[in-house]
């Protein structure tokens, strides 16, 4: 239990020192260029200490429930040992991981969908599309994408091949379909890229990475380990910019039918 | 009477329940391979079960905040920024927000020290304490520097109007003509910067702002114009580490 405080308070600590320079500048421009009151200011600042509040039960939760069990998980999935089972002594091949494989698929997925951030974009984008853009399927959209990313990128690891091939080659499918979506949708999809690797995301990923480009022959864990929170970064651009165009397909086939 | 206790129960129950649904895939993949797979017990059932309850908790308190604090600054400012009509303080306090928001960011800090590493591995800087500390801050410094030119020329954009993946595209190339240049320990590294650089109380903050500008400055489209801020804090990044280890290598 005492353990448990300890650790609550470091997180608010440092929720503390991350919410400190914005509370800084907001209040600084606010009082020294704007020079008017913040509307609401009672509310506003119950909502900071509601953040703050929330942040830190969930970081301390996933530190206390999550995080040691999925690293570790990391660890015993790219163990030698799991991987060859009664082989073992022979050299392991690209797909003799399947496991990591659905591993890295099904955590890239599921800690998407558990990310705030992620949140916080799709409650203002359905506000603001008026529902059009649903909650759900944006936030489905996306974590589907860092799911397909982060497999591709273990895959890398795995194969030793250059990260900056498959980055390119995602670069210009984005750019094809960029001039291929409808207009709306294009800045949000941008978006959706920058806000799938925060708190949940970047440590279970990171475990994976480093578990991975340590295990597997040939690997250097500071070479190889980086990457694949690029990966999750990109591909979620790729399948909300696919999910638009799946969507517009739709409804002209079925206006032209 | 009792309709609106009830009504209030429910008022309370539906956000918990919803971020109970939120956090079900982890607990369900995690279970999955610990018991099929990897055939084990779960450690320490009580802990997991404590923890879980606070990130429920902790999710609900925070879109709970988030509608009440951290979006309606975001929108406040962007309208009195409009009303007021001052390009230079707007962009001023564009810059603050993303260079202020990033240079502190303990996952930033966290990539930066571990660069260090990576860079006094392979012989680029001297492989000591002060050196590497050197190499870190001056990496965290291009990185928040980045984000605040990225935020910066965001608003600015939205206040013209310019389409968006004229600027992602210019990025993409930049970021792939920096690669060809880049000494090879640092491209992961800049890489993974562009994913790390917003945080969660930035990204709700920075889009309200977006937003707000776009819907309060007239013939810009909220939904086409305001977002795309994040994207340039997530681009930027890779560019201006990629240039930082070319200069220092």
């Amino acid at each position: 239990m005492n353990d448990l405080l300890q650790l609550l308070l470091n997180s608010t600590l440092s929720t503390v020192s991350d919410v400190l320079p914005i509370a800084i500048i907001i209040f600084g421009f606010q009082f020294l260029v704007i020079r008017k009151p913040i509307p609401h200011l009672k509310n506003v600042l119950f909502g900071f200490f509601y953040v703050l509040l929330g942040l830190s039960l969930f970081l301390v939760g996933l530190e206390e429930a999550l995080f040691p069990i999925g690293r570790l998980m990391a660890q015993q999935l790219t163990d030698p040992a799991f991987i060859l089972g009664s082989e073992l002594g022979r050299l392991a091949v690209w797909s003799d991981y399947g496991w990591i494989y659905l591993f890295a698929f099904t955590i890239g997925y599921a800690t998407t969908i558990a990310e705030p951030s992620l949140l916080a974009v799709a409650i203002k984008a359905s506000e603001v599309s008026g529902g059009s853009i649903g909650i759900r399927g944006l936030r489905n959209a996306v974590a589907l994408g860092v799911a397909i990313g982060i497999t591709l990128g273990t895959f890398r690891i795995i194969s030793g091949t250059p990260l900056h091939y498959y980055i390119i080659v995602g670069y210009i499918i984005v750019i094809i379909q960029t001039f291929k979506s409808p207009k709306m949708i294009i800045a949000l999809a941008y978006d959706s890229g920058g806000v799938t690797t925060s708190t949940v995301t970047v440590p279970l990923v990171t475990a994976l990475g480093l578990g991975l480009a340590s295990t597997v022959p040939g690997r250097s864990p500071m070479l190889d380990g980086f990457g694949l929170i690029a990966f999750a970064s990109l591909f979620p651009i790729i399948a909300v910019l696919g999910y638009a165009q799946l969507s517009q397909w739709r409804a002209s086939r079925s206006s032209s039918s | 009477m009792i309709a609106r206790l009830s009504r209030r129960f429910t008022r309370l129950l539906k956000p918990l329940i919803s971020s109970v649904g939120d956090l079900l895939p982890i607990v369900l993949v995690v279970g999955f391979f610990q018991l099929v797979v990897l055939r084990q017990t779960i450690p320490d059932f009580a802990q997991i079960v404590i923890g879980v309850i606070l990130v429920v908790l902790g999710l609900t308190f925070f879109i709970k905040g988030l509608e009440m604090g951290l979006f309606p600054v975001g929108e406040s400012m962007a309208y009195a920024f409009a009303r007021k009509g001052s390009l230079f303080w707007l962009l001023a306090f564009a810059f603050a927000l993303g260079f202020g928001t990033t240079v502190a960011e303990p996952a930033l800090i966290a990539v930066a020290n571990e660069a260090a590493k990576v860079a006094a591995e392979g012989g680029v800087i001297a492989h000591h304490a002060e050196a590497m500390d050197a190499y870190a801050t001056g990496l965290r410094f291009t990185v928040a520097l980045s984000v605040g030119v990225a935020i910066l020329l965001g608003v600015f954009r939205i206040i013209k109007g310019w389409p968006i993946h004229y600027f992602i595209i210019g990025g993409y190339l930049g970021v792939v003509v920096m690669t060809m240049f880049a000494p090879e320990e640092i491209i992961g590294i800049a890489y993974d910067s562009g994913g790390v650089t917003t945080s969660t109380i930035t990204v709700p903050l920075v889009t309200a702002l977006g937003v707000g500008l776009a819907s309060s400055i007239r013939g810009r489209n909220p939904m086409i114009d305001g977002f795309g801020l994040i994207a340039f804090a997530s681009l930027t990044p890779m560019i201006f580490v990629m240039a930082y280890g070319m200069i220092i290598g």
